[in-house]
């Protein structure tokens, strides 16, 4: 009889089906990701200008740092890693990103905790917290620039009525406020996101084990710090590496509410800044990548601490 | 005893009013503020005193915003029906079918996802000048592809991966090719899992702003959060703060209503996207 | 309708081996069971013959053609799973009727099949629901049905019952009996961890342990002839009494094995000892007797319970129904 060897194998059929799926993704993240991304960094080791893409020249490293040594000896840093300005940027969105992060852990897990508890209108108060997340980056910036208003905003006026200041507070416009108002902004906006990410970490905790330690008579501070966040540990490590990525690529946030402020400035901003502005669309380039490198690290770290995973073959 | 008692509860509902008003408030005063006009608005007032549609007349009047808002919802629209249809089947892939390096594909995409997209702003400004559709909507579909993929297929790959395996092989049993399965079995059943991802996917192309204040230059182009963005008037005193406020809400809206409609199938989503570790 | 064939077939998932070789032939219209405890490569087994694995080395022939690579939709069986599998978004005539528009069947003669089906399964009202709309022992029927419109050469069931509740479990097997009755010319293989399920539904049964075949046969042969120790416990219940030390060097062999049933109570036996505890089912009862081997001997005797907990009984075995066993648990001739 015939020998059925010569077609396709199950395997074989679903692997090759599974090219074909595979394909159209691949092109299309290849076109808007990894081509770009190669353009950029590629960009960056020229002299290109916005207004001449293609008469850009190869310069080597000198967008980063070039050192030259003049005649009289005296020997000239220059490029990003030199530049005082982007080592600002650099501060900036450190801070920024460490403060908010810190802020967003601490507030979500109370919040969480306090979802996590059964209470009449607890399904009002989770839909309340979707609200900040819910409302557009740009919107909440504008929102938050009129209740930070220093002549007309609420908020001066509700700290002058409680006798906390006695003069009304620039705050965006000032240098001493302009990062806490980024901040409590960005606060606001994402807690619930990250109160939504600790809330599905302690549902998976097991209501019993309360249950016992209440039977115990253990107090419950103890019972947070001994059972409770033991068992959130890794869902907590890896909500916080997830933001951390998002507020360092921070760029809309600080480039509405407070635009233009060098006390503010994050990396993002600086980038495009050189890049679209002001014309220097190589020296912005060689920032972004430097972003990105920085950032690379922290997803390593993520993929690394996470131990996502992956192939779903895991402990499922 | 009870005394103590009493005072926890109280603390606790005392913290459950902070959290919810610190959530409502801003949106809440940004109503309050849409409806003042003239001299109110310059008041501060916790409660609503006036009540005029100006500061909408005044927005929605105004060619360009309607106009941006259109922008918006074609961009988001095109851009989630794109990565969906293209994320269905790679997460199917990456999801049920075994073959060498599919680990190092999905770190690659979940890697993408994290990108920053300032790092490859350059490179895309140099696409879409070549490609010709600067200061067209393309160009955002274009480049919003590359945030809402990464993230429709990671999603999708983890409510694929649930879906059971014995449907599948009653499938390849019954004959169905990886197509058919696709189409016949697994998407019927993923209904509510490509509404949650089409549905954050979507809030993502709507919020986007670094790459719709850099691909468009003229005010008819402008996405609604580049409208609401560069809202300004003459000077630092002039800022129109009604009309930006009536804008605000009117775009905000539709996405709370949304939201609240599928609070629980997004936080699924959410999670799904963020923590499954 | 389909003889099966498979010679010498391995299984490796990398490197690991979980079927080691097998080499077995089921009949045209066989009723064959694959038993053994979890983890043993029976479900492993029948997914090779399915074609929904393949195998890693080895032949496999339907009807003398070899299938080793064949997509399962060509081999001409028909599968029903542990968990039913139906599609829960079709109404159950479309789960009957999906793999035969797959094929371009005309849709008179998918009606013609489906109901003629459904009928013999007395489903036949509930073609119109969805399956989140029927009872367990419903979808059952409707996971067997659509095996059935499939018109197979061999049909599948990969431990169908494990799912349903206990009387739904017997009425489900006698069903399941007539049905092999019913279509008396097609093959049909079977996988349970049940070995009652195995002795009452197979014409042959396969055990298999850790990979390999242990012995193949009808339930008579493995019940009367164990060619293993494995067998010789897992075949019956309760379990065969195995009994080490002295009590087997008395008989010249490492394991001394007896069945319940053939071990009397009498006034002088070899073995004698207090009745630890007695189960009595009606019909007959079971006796827990300590004689001081490795685990108590349990007799049973026809009728209801007479000797009360904690008297001393003597007992002896039936002389022509002992089974020997040498160190390596092969029967010692």
């Amino acid at each position: 009889m015939a020998s059925n060897d010569g077609g396709l194998s199950l395997s074989q059929q679903r692997q090759r089906a599974a090219f074909w799926f595979l394909a159209p993704m691949l092109a299309a993240l290849f076109f808007v990701a990894a081509w770009p991304l190669l353009r950029t960094i590629w960009f960056s080791l020229t002299n290109t200008l916005l207004s001449d893409l293609y008469g850009g020249e190869f310069i080597g490293f000198d967008n980063y740092l070039s050192i030259r040594v003049l005649e009289s000896g005296r020997v000239i840093y220059r490029g990003t890693l030199v530049d005082p300005a982007w080592w600002n940027a650099v501060w900036n969105t450190v801070r920024f990103a460490v403060v908010s992060v810190f802020f967003e852990t601490v507030l979500g897990l109370i919040v969480a905790l306090v979802l996590n508890a059964e209470f009449k209108g607890r399904g009002l108060v989770r839909a309340a917290i979707l609200i900040p997340w819910a409302i557009p980056t740009i919107v909440s910036a504008k929102m938050w620039a009129w209740m930070l208003n220093d002549q007309f905003g609420i908020i001066n006026d509700i700290l002058l009525n409680l006798g906390l200041i006695s003069q009304k507070i620039a705050w965006t416009a000032s240098t001493d406020t302009a990062m806490y108002a980024v901040l409590m902004v960005d606060i606001w906006k994402t807690t619930p996101f990250m109160a939504l990410l600790i809330l599905a970490g302690l549902q998976m905790v097991p209501r019993d084990i309360y249950e016992a330690a209440k039977l115990d008579g253990i107090n419950p501070v103890k019972v947070f710090f001994r059972i409770t966040l033991p068992l959130i540990r890794p869902a907590l490590a890896v909500a916080i590496i997830f933001r951390m990525l998002d507020a360092l690529r921070i760029f809309d946030l600080v480039y509405v509410l407070t635009p233009n402020s060098a006390a503010t400035k994050t990396m993002s901003v600086i980038s495009r800044e050189n890049m679209i502005d002001f014309d220097k669309f190589a020296y912005g380039a060689a920032q972004s990548t430097l972003l990105f490198a920085i950032i690379a690290v922290f997803v390593s770290l993520y993929i690394w601490l996470g131990k996502v995973d992956l192939s779903g073959e895991g402990q499922r | 005893m009870t005394a103590q008692k009493l005072l926890s509860t109280i603390a606790f509902y005392a913290l459950v009013v902070v959290i919810f008003v610190f959530s409502v408030f801003p949106f809440y005063y940004a109503i309050v503020t849409s409806f003042a006009t003239g001299t109110e608005l310059f008041k501060v007032n916790y409660w609503p005193k006036a009540f005029s549609w100006a500061n909408y007349e005044t927005v929605l009047g105004g060619r360009n915003f309607v106009r941006s808002v259109w922008n918006s919802v074609f961009i988001a629209t095109t851009t989630v029906v794109f990565a969906l249809f293209l994320a269905v089947t790679a997460s199917y892939a990456l999801a049920r079918v075994r073959f060498r390096g599919r680990g190092l594909l999905l770190m690659m995409i979940l890697a993408v996802s994290m990108f920053p997209q300032i790092a490859v702003l350059a490179g895309l400004f140099e696409l879409v000048r070549f490609l010709g559709i600067f200061n067209t909507p393309w160009a955002m579909i274009m480049s919003y592809v590359i945030f809402t993929l990464p993230f429709t297929v990671w999603v999708l790959t983890t409510f694929m991966r649930d879906l059971p395996v014995e449907i599948e092989e009653a499938a390849i049993v019954d004959g169905a090719t990886p197509w058919v399965i696709i189409t016949k079995v697994f998407l019927p059943l993923l209904w509510p899992a490509l509404v949650t991802t089409g549905l954050l996917a979507f809030i993502g192309a709507w919020n986007e702003f670094l790459f719709a204040l850099t691909f468009t230059s003229s005010e008819t182009t402008r996405t609604v959060p580049v409208a609401i963005g560069l809202l300004s008037g003459a000077s630092q005193q002039e800022i129109p703060w009604g009309p930006i406020m009536a804008a605000s809400v009117i775009v905000t809206v539709p996405l709370i209503i949304l939201v609240l409609i599928f609070q629980r199938k997004i936080v699924a989503g959410l999670t799904a996207g963020g923590v499954k570790g | 309708m389909a003889k099966i064939e498979l010679k010498n077939v391995t299984k490796s998932y990398g490197a690991v081996q979980v079927i080691k070789g097998i080499d077995l032939t089921i009949e045209k219209g066989e009723f064959m069971v694959f038993v053994g405890p979890s983890g043993c490569g029976k479900s492993t087994l029948l997914r090779l013959i399915s074609g929904l694995e393949e195998i890693t080395t080895g032949d496999m022939l339907f009807d003398g053609e070899r299938v080793n690579n064949l997509i399962p939709s060509k081999r001409g069986i028909a599968m029903v799973f542990q968990s039913y599998a139906l599609y829960p978004h079709m109404k159950v005539y479309d789960n009957m009727a999906f793999g035969m528009k797959l094929d371009r069947t005309s849709d008179a003669e998918i009606r013609k099949r489906v109901e003629s089906a459904a009928k013999l399964l007395q489903i036949d009202h509930l073609l119109d629901r969805l399956p989140k709309q029927l009872s367990g022992g419903q979808r059952q029927r409707v996971a067997i049905g659509r095996a059935i419109v499939r018109d197979p050469r061999v049909f599948l069931f990969d431990e169908p019952l494990s799912n349903l509740d206990a009387a739904l479990r017997v009425q489900t097997r006698l069903e399941i009996a007539k049905l092999h009755h019913s279509m008396s010319n097609v093959t049909m293989i079977y996988v349970t961890h049940d070995q009652v399920e195995a002795m009452t539904l197979a014409d042959r049964i396969a055990v298999l342990r850790d990979g390999r075949l242990e012995q193949a046969g009808t339930p008579a042969e493995l019940y009367e002839n164990p060619n293993s120790l494995f067998v010789a416990g897992f075949i019956g219940s309760p379990k065969m009494n195995f009994l080490t030390g002295k009590f087997a060097e008395a008989e010249g062999c490492t394991t001394l094995g007896v069945r319940s049933e053939h071990i009397d109570v009498v006034p002088n036996g070899p073995w004698s000892g207090e009745v630890l505890h007695v189960e009595d089912l009606g019909s007959d009862h079971f006796l827990f007797v300590e004689i001081g081997s490795d685990e108590p001997i349990i007799v049973r005797r026809p009728g209801k319970a007479d000797i009360a907990v904690g008297s001393r009984v003597s007992i002896a075995p039936r002389a022509d129904h002992l089974y020997r066993f040498d160190a390596d648990g092969r029967p010692v001739r």
